[in-house]
Parts: C-alpha cells; sequence; structure tokens
C-alpha cells in the first residue's frame, strides 16, 4: 500500500456502497481529500517495521 | 488580588468564601452578571445554569457556616459541553445530540467538583464531538478569542479556553484528545493540564475517540489546575479505562521548585519547522529554566500519523449511525472527515493500535535520564477566524486538521502535560510551552509551570474585551 497505487476516488466509491452512505455530490471532493490524508498518514505507520509480537496498544480487563 | 472578586483565581475565590469575606451567592451572581454581559462578544457558553449555580451557592454558603472548608468554596466554573450536567442536553458541539434527552445525572467529575464546593455555571461551546482545533461551529456559532475577537480560541475546548480567558469563570474543565485542551490554552492564554491517560473519570461525558480520550482543568494560574486536579481523581465504577493508580497530592508538591529536575527541550520534529513563534516560546521558557539539553522524542511524525488514523477510524465507527441517517445535520467541517473515517481498513487501525505499544516503550524509556521535556503547544498563536488553511513544511493543508501537530504525539503516549501560558515579546497574543512528565507525574509538571509562573515567565492575565 502507497500513496501512489491507493486510489481514494475509488476507494470512496466502494466504501459507500459497503458502509450505506450516500454522499452528496457537492461532500464528495472533501471526503476524497479526507481520505487521501488518512491513506497518507496509514502509509507512514504501515512503512515501520514491528516484531510481531508487538499487540495492539488497547487492553481489557476482564471482571472489571 | 483583583477589587472584582470574580478576578480572582479559584485559590483566591475559595478563600474568600471561606473565611466568609463575601457569600458563595455573590460570587456566583457576579459570574451570572458577568456572563451576561459579556458572552455575547465571546459566545463561550451554549447553556448557562444560573439557577442551579444559585442552589449550589447557597449550599456552599450553608457548609461554610457550619464550620466546613470546602476546598473549591463558591469557585465559578464551568464545562465543555459534552460533560453530563443533570437536566442540561449534551449537545457535544452537535445539531444531532440536541434531540437527545436531558443528561439524568452530573458526570463524575462534575459531581467531585461540586462536592469540593465549586458550583457550576453551564455548559461551554466546542467543535462539533470535539474533532476540532479552531473553536469554529456551525450550530452554536464560532468561539471568539478574548484576547482579539477577531481570532479563534482554538479547540475543540474552546468554551473552556475563552470563558477562563474572558474571565466569566474562575476554571473550566475540557477534554483533550489530540490537543483540545492544550491548543485553546495557547489560543487563549490560560493555564491547562491534560493529565495521563487513564487518570480522570470519563464516567458520563459524550465521548469521541475511546483510545486517546482524557479530561483536564483550564484555569488562570497553575495552583487552581492543582486544586482541581486533586479534587478530580480517584477510582470510578463507572469508567473502566481508568488506571488503578494511587492519587496524587499536587497541591503540595507544587511550591518545590525545579531544583534537581533533569528538563530538556523536545528536538527534532518539535524545533525548526518553520513556526517562529513556536521556536521563540519554547527558547523563552528554557532561558527561564536555565536549560539547552535537547532529547529527541522518537517517531513523533509516525505518532501523530497513527493517532490521526485512529482518531479518523474510532471516532467515525462512534457517529455511524448519525453518518448514514443524518449526514446532512453535521457540521461542514466535520462531517466529510466522519464519512473519510468510516472508510479506513481495519488494517491500518491495528497497525496504528500496534504501532502506540512500540511509541509507548520508546517514549517512556526517554524517562530514564529526563524528569521534564519541553515542547511548543501549538505552531503559532491564534489565528484570525477568516484564516482557514496553515502551511506546514511548505505545503497548505487545512488549519483545522493540522494545528495539533505538536500536541498529537504527546497523548498518543498518554503523558501528563500542563500547557503553560506565554508572551512573546511585541507580540499582543499568547503561545503556550507544553510542560512534558513521566507517566503518572502531573505534580512534576505542575511544579515546572508554578515555577515559570513565580518567574514571571508564565502568566494567564483575564483580557480587557473591547467591542
Amino acid at each position: 500500500m502507497t500513496e501512489k497505487t491507493f486510489d481514494a476516488e475509488a476507494h470512496v466509491s466502494h466504501m459507500a456502497e459497503v458502509m450505506g452512505l450516500a454522499i452528496d455530490p457537492a461532500w464528495r471532493p472533501t471526503v476524497v481529500a479526507n481520505v487521501a490524508t488518512t491513506a497518507r498518514m496509514a502509509a507512514l505507520v504501515l512503512s515501520f517495521p514491528l516484531s510481531d509480537d508487538i499487540e495492539p496498544a488497547g487492553t481489557f480487563e476482564a471482571g472489571r | 488580588m483583583s477589587l472584582d472578586p470574580l478576578n480572582g483565581t479559584a485559590a483566591e475565590i475559595a478563600e474568600l468564601v471561606r473565611t466568609r469575606q463575601i457569600s458563595a451567592r455573590d460570587i456566583t451572581r457576579l459570574a451570572i452578571q458577568k456572563i451576561s454581559a459579556m458572552d455575547e462578544a465571546v459566545n463561550s457558553f451554549t447553556d448557562v445554569t444560573a439557577e442551579r449555580a444559585l442552589a449550589e451557592a447557597d449550599i456552599v454558603d450553608a457548609r461554610v457556616m457550619a464550620g466546613e472548608a470546602p476546598p473549591l468554596a463558591g469557585v465559578p466554573y464551568a464545562v465543555k459541553n459534552l460533560f453530563d450536567l443533570e437536566g442540561v442536553v449534551t449537545r457535544a458541539g452537535s445539531k444531532i445530540n440536541r434531540d437527545n434527552p436531558p443528561a439524568a445525572h452530573d458526570s463524575t467529575l462534575v459531581t467531585r467538583i461540586r462536592e469540593a464546593g465549586g458550583v457550576c455555571l453551564g455548559a461551554l461551546n466546542m467543535g462539533e464531538y470535539a474533532y476540532d482545533f479552531t473553536g469554529q461551529n456551525a450550530h452554536d456559532g464560532n468561539c471568539n478569542n478574548p484576547h482579539d475577537l477577531s481570532r479563534i480560541t482554538g479547540g475543540s475546548s474552546s468554551g473552556s479556553g475563552a470563558a477562563v480567558a474572558a474571565g466569566l469563570v474562575a476554571a473550566a474543565l475540557g477534554s483533550d484528545t489530540n490537543g483540545s485542551i492544550r491548543v485553546p490554552a495557547s489560543f487563549c492564554g490560560t493555564f491547562g493540564l491534560k493529565p495521563t491517560f487513564g487518570r480522570l473519570s470519563r464516567a458520563r461525558t459524550y465521548p469521541f475517540t475511546a483510545s486517546l480520550d482524557h479530561l483536564g482543568p483550564l484555569a488562570r494560574s497553575t495552583a487552581d489546575l492543582a486544586l482541581f486536579f486533586d479534587v478530580m481523581q480517584g477510582d470510578d465504577p463507572l469508567d473502566h479505562h481508568l488506571a488503578p493508580k494511587p492519587t496524587l497530592d499536587t497541591a503540595a508538591a507544587l511550591d518545590l521548585g525545579v531544583e534537581g529536575l533533569r528538563i530538556a527541550i523536545a528536538g527534532g520534529y518539535f524545533r525548526n519547522q518553520g513556526f517562529a513563534e513556536a521556536d521563540a516560546a519554547v527558547d523563552l521558557v528554557a532561558k527561564a529554566l536555565n536549560v539547552s539539553r535537547e532529547v529527541e522524542i522518537p517517531e513523533a511524525a509516525r505518532a501523530r500519523a497513527a493517532a490521526y488514523v485512529i482518531t479518523n477510524a474510532e471516532s467515525a465507527a462512534l457517529h455511524l449511525p448519525r453518518i448514514v441517517s443524518r449526514a446532512g445535520d453535521f457540521d461542514p467541517d466535520t462531517r466529510d472527515r466522519f464519512i473519510a473515517g468510516t472508510m479506513v481498513p481495519a488494517a491500518w487501525y491495528v497497525a496504528a493500535q500496534r504501532f502506540r505499544t512500540w511509541y509507548r516503550s520508546a517514549v517512556n524509556s526517554l524517562f530514564a535520564d529526563v524528569d521534564v521535556i519541553l515542547a511548543p503547544a501549538t505552531p503559532f498563536t491564534a489565528l484570525k477566524a477568516t484564516q482557514k488553511t496553515m502551511m506546514l513544511k511548505g505545503e497548505e493543508v487545512p488549519a483545522r486538521a493540522n494545528i495539533g501537530i505538536f500536541t498529537q504525539p504527546i497523548s498518543f503516549a498518554g503523558l501528563p502535560v500542563a500547557a503553560v501560558p506565554v508572551w512573546l515579546e511585541g507580540s499582543r497574543m499568547p503561545i503556550a510551552v507544553q510542560v512534558i512528565a513521566a507517566p503518572w507525574r502531573e505534580d512534576v509538571a505542575l511544579r515546572v509551570s508554578k515555577a515559570l509562573e513565580d518567574a514571571g515567565v508564565a502568566k494567564a492575565p483575564i483580557a480587557m474585551i473591547s467591542g
């Protein structure tokens, strides 16, 4: 997943269907721009090598 | 102390009420009058709970007459409108939530402040659903900076910063997910405390991003932050995120000074990004503390990116039913970000949460040989309300999403931070520096804040509002 191969327009079209969202055409350019920004942020995170034993930060304590 | 008792700090007001030099009822009436006279220009309140405040004040006066000495006796305060106040609809800056029934109970922190003698004047303006760094709100109107009404307050705890800076209340509660206490503290020139993640109960407040949400106070002195923080701590079975930690008596430690503390400036990401005011603010504080050493907070840019992804995905998932059914009722400035957040692949989100584990460990290890790290709170002083973009690394980007570039990497590690307001020479507007301490050491951050205040470097004067 890199910025070059990520197509924010296509992602928005597909995910709007998946999530059942009706996006007003007037909003769509900003939605696409925001998706592209999040994708850039995610690319930065995903490019950092992490050892497989590193678990997500969220914790759940049973019985609390 | 000022001739107008309402202009005093929370500590000063509580002392006047405890010693019966003024009644809680009278100070409450002064606050109601001032809100009525001045808040039309500032627009910091969305709900003024005058009746409630007077009833609380009468109880405080009765307690004082009975020989009690509540730590916050008669102190007027208000809360960001995502805190539940019994009988008030918790709007969380939105139009949609106004359809909800009024809150059945006070939030835990409000209950604790009431027990300590505080008097709640109402609920404060905020950016919609807290997804905001500007303080602008399409439904309730923009909150205006008391130091210059044509400028933004910062957000999302906009009303919290503005009401305190305008002297309408002595203190306010806000929330901070990525910087929403520290940014308005910086732009409005107040002190602010973002405690360690998991320190204060979030029960009965409207969430934004559960993985990152914090609550905390804003006030016009460090001692007032400590007063409020100390009474708000403690276990709460209603909050499953709360960490089981012993409480701190930060007020008792305030005057220990900075002697013996190892203090360093955050280098790298936090310096020389082209934000002259931010660099100058840190220089001013570093000089006052006689600090020149730099440390590098590792992977801060990536931490900010991971916080961004988590915030976007978690908050949008929370609001999904409303995004599906009532997208047109969102503030246009948050709507499209929330819609985008419903489309974040799970793998991106999980990667960001895994990175957070790595980052926490890397940041924690810094505190083996440093006690305090200094970093700017905002890139600049408050922007004009008409300015919607800012320059970041030579690129024009939306201000609303990017003002928190220096706060996000810090809260992502859950570290406690005192936002300390300074006034650069020749500038009419304040800017804050983040005084960052190790996890669970709010006392250390507040000690440094107090030392800077005592040295005259940091201050939070009440704004002179004209126009």
